[in-house]
């Protein structure tokens, strides 16, 4: 059961209502995620105990330790962190938007077109000799435009007075399909190693992420992430369908564009660096939604911290559960995903 | 009269199909307004346009005097609120969540929780009799509550006229006149105009203070209701055949269809059809 506490300072010139109870879960998530970020670096080929972990962190630790974990292991786990808050906060928003639990970036075709720029970007840049004749430095940038193409082709497609949700799943789920068969088009039309390197990417990896990453990632999904939070009672408001919202004074259908704009933007960005990690953005916001109800103000950042917690853990798992193979975290987000997805389904149909 | 809602030359329309033609209508302020008419007769169509939640083809809808299509949304939502037809609440949102979306207009960022905004929240809660239950998901409560929670998140909204669209809808007989009963007080005590699509002419009859019988397009009669219901308006509205009685309880108009069913009186044969 939830209990609030008014907050006001400034004499009343800021003012919110705290739930004390997510307020505590947020506070352990954030804990957990700052001890699985630590275990997570220590861990590895190389075993490094938390605490030098910390040292080495703070410029301490042998040239061995600086090196595993400065060049290696930090960019990729931050940019497995960023990703998961990214895709979580994205659920969340197009859940709420949508008014659906089962909406999620896949579902709205946004992965989608982020895998058919890639896939094209992998065909038409290879010479004869199968090499690219781009660096491939503007892969993200491939990936980041395709999604937010398709985002909003979808978004126009669905527009008739106005953008109903219902309209956009059932564009979203037409032109993911569409997608999708583009994709399988390019990669038999590619080169054939140029398809496995595809699909590796389409599984979604933060393999190989180093600092010039991170330095893109961290402020955009940070900026990104705060107009969320900013925009969390227009979320709570478009929740209560579009008739209600509007009776309250809320203006439906700008909200709803600028909500799309920043999924896309945090959609964009992890596809762009870590490919089509799948089934967090429909997990994240629906076990927040167990932990501290529908008040978008606290689930958000409770998707956020579940979210980077799950894609750390699973690129964790794949790092080291079969060791030296490198299994892509995509395949683990989706290990739990996938039967997630099925028990909500089970559970919508007898609700 | 003094007006507070009024319609000039307002035409809808979805597609084609012409619902409410040139419609000059005024609702005044104070009072309970109910709606009614036959199925598809463009009651609620209307109820939704005057609460801008549909554009009209052609006319416009003024309040206190000026056109609502040229106000800002957050203001119209300061001085009228609506609930419309069964509204679905998200999964797991409480009743105070819920409630708390009425002062919504009130807001910024900074400011979500004003001591105005808790003050009319609390009151929204009381008047509703929710107070207890304000903690408890919106999806775990039973019909009437729910509507009850509804009716609070308009009232915390604290605007002068509320507009409902059938709020008595899917609600056993206990709970219609439990809700009706708390939108009289409403009225009685704080003056809100209340506007509302009713289904049950019995009801209307009942709680109405004004009543607006919509016919092909356009408005068949307005009034109080022991002056303009009678059996010529239920002929005409509904095309039914009636009788109507007065209410033994509070001598409102009371309409009995004709129409078949067990007739245990006496003198049987009085019924037509039989």
């Amino acid at each position: 059961m939830s209990e609030y506490r008014g907050f006001r300072i400034f004499k009343g010139k800021v003012s919110f209502l705290i739930d004390k109870r997510a307020t505590v879960i947020l506070t352990i998530l954030l804990l957990l995620a700052a001890v699985i970020f630590l275990w997570s670096t220590g861990l590895g080929d190389m075993k490094i105990s938390p605490l030098t972990v910390l040292k080495v962190l703070f410029g301490g630790g042998t040239d061995m330790e600086q090196l595993v974990i400065h060049d290696f292991r930090l960019p990729r786990i931050i940019v497995a962190l960023m990703v998961g808050m990214s895709l979580a906060v994205a659920g969340g928003i197009l859940q709420g938007m949508i008014r659906n639990p089962l909406a999620s970036p896949d579902v709205l075709g946004i992965t989608g077109g982020a895998a058919v720029a890639v896939v094209s970007f992998l065909a038409f840049f290879s010479d004869q000799n199968h090499a690219l004749t781009v660096s491939i430095k503007w892969m993200p940038l491939a990936a980041f435009a395709g999604a937010g193409i398709i985002a909003l082709l979808v978004y126009f497609l669905a527009w008739k007075n106005g953008v109903s949700p219902i309209r956009l799943v059932l564009i979203g789920i037409g032109i993911s399909a569409l997608m999708q068969a583009l994709t399988t088009l390019m990669m038999i039309v590619g080169p054939i190693y140029r398809a496995s390197e595809a699909n590796i990417w389409i599984t979604g990896t933060v393999y190989g992420s180093n600092w010039t990453n991170v330095a893109i990632l961290v402020p955009w999904t940070v900026i990104f992430l705060l107009i969320a939070f900013v925009m969390a009672r227009n979320i709570n408001v478009l929740e209560l369908g579009d008739e209600t919202a509007t009776g309250v004074g809320g203006r439906v259908q700008r909200y709803r564009f600028l909500l799309l704009l920043i999924s896309t933007a945090l959609i964009g960005s992890s596809v762009a660096f870590a490919g089509g990690i799948g089934f967090v953005g429909l997990m994240a916001p629906h076990m927040a939604r167990r932990l501290v109800g529908s008040a978008f103000g606290a689930l958000l950042p409770v998707s956020a911290f579940i979210g980077g917690i799950l894609v750390m853990l699973a690129d964790l798992i794949g790092r080291t559960l079969f060791s030296p193979l490198e299994i892509p975290a995509g395949v683990f987000t989706a290990g739990i995903g996938a039967p997630y997805f099925i028990y909500l389904l089970f559970k919508t149909r007898n609700a | 009269m003094v007006q507070t809602i009024e319609t000039q030359n307002l035409t809808l329309s979805y597609g084609d199909s012409i619902i409410i033609d040139e419609l000059d209508l005024e609702i005044p302020k104070g009072e309970i307004t109910v709606f009614i008419g036959g199925n598809g007769c463009g009651k609620s169509t209307l109820l939704r346009s005057i609460a801008r939640l549909l554009k009209p083809k052609s006319g416009a809808v003024l309040l206190e005097g000026k056109a609502i299509s040229k106000m800002s949304t957050k203001d119209v939502a300061k001085q009228m609120a609506i609930l419309p037809q069964t509204p679905v609440a998200p999964e797991g949102l409480t009743v105070l969540q819920l409630v708390k979306q009425g002062r919504y207009p009130y807001q910024t960022w900074l400011k979500q929780w004003t001591e105005e905004d808790e003050k009319q929240v609390t009151n929204a809660l009381k008047a509703t009799g929710l107070e207890e239950l304000k903690d408890r998901p919106v999806d775990s409560l039973s019909g009437g509550q729910r509507q009850r929670a509804w009716i609070a998140m308009t009232l915390a909204q604290d605007t002068d006229i509320v507009l409902l669209d059938e709020p008595t809808t899917y609600l056993d007989m206990t709970h219609q006149i439990e809700i009706l009963d708390l939108l009289f007080e409403l009225n009685e005590k704080e003056q809100r105009t209340i506007v509302m699509v009713l289904h049950d002419l019995n009801l209307a009859c009942r709680y109405a203070d004004n009543i607006v019988a919509i016919k092909d397009q356009k408005i068949y009669a307005q009034g109080k209701p022991e002056i303009v219901i009678n059996c010529s308006l239920v002929r005409n509205v509904f095309g039914m055949e009636c009788e109507i009685i007065t209410d033994p309880l509070l001598g409102t108009p009371l309409c009995i269809p004709y129409g078949k069913g067990r007739c245990i009186l006496k003198k049987a044969g009085t019924m037509i059809g039989s």
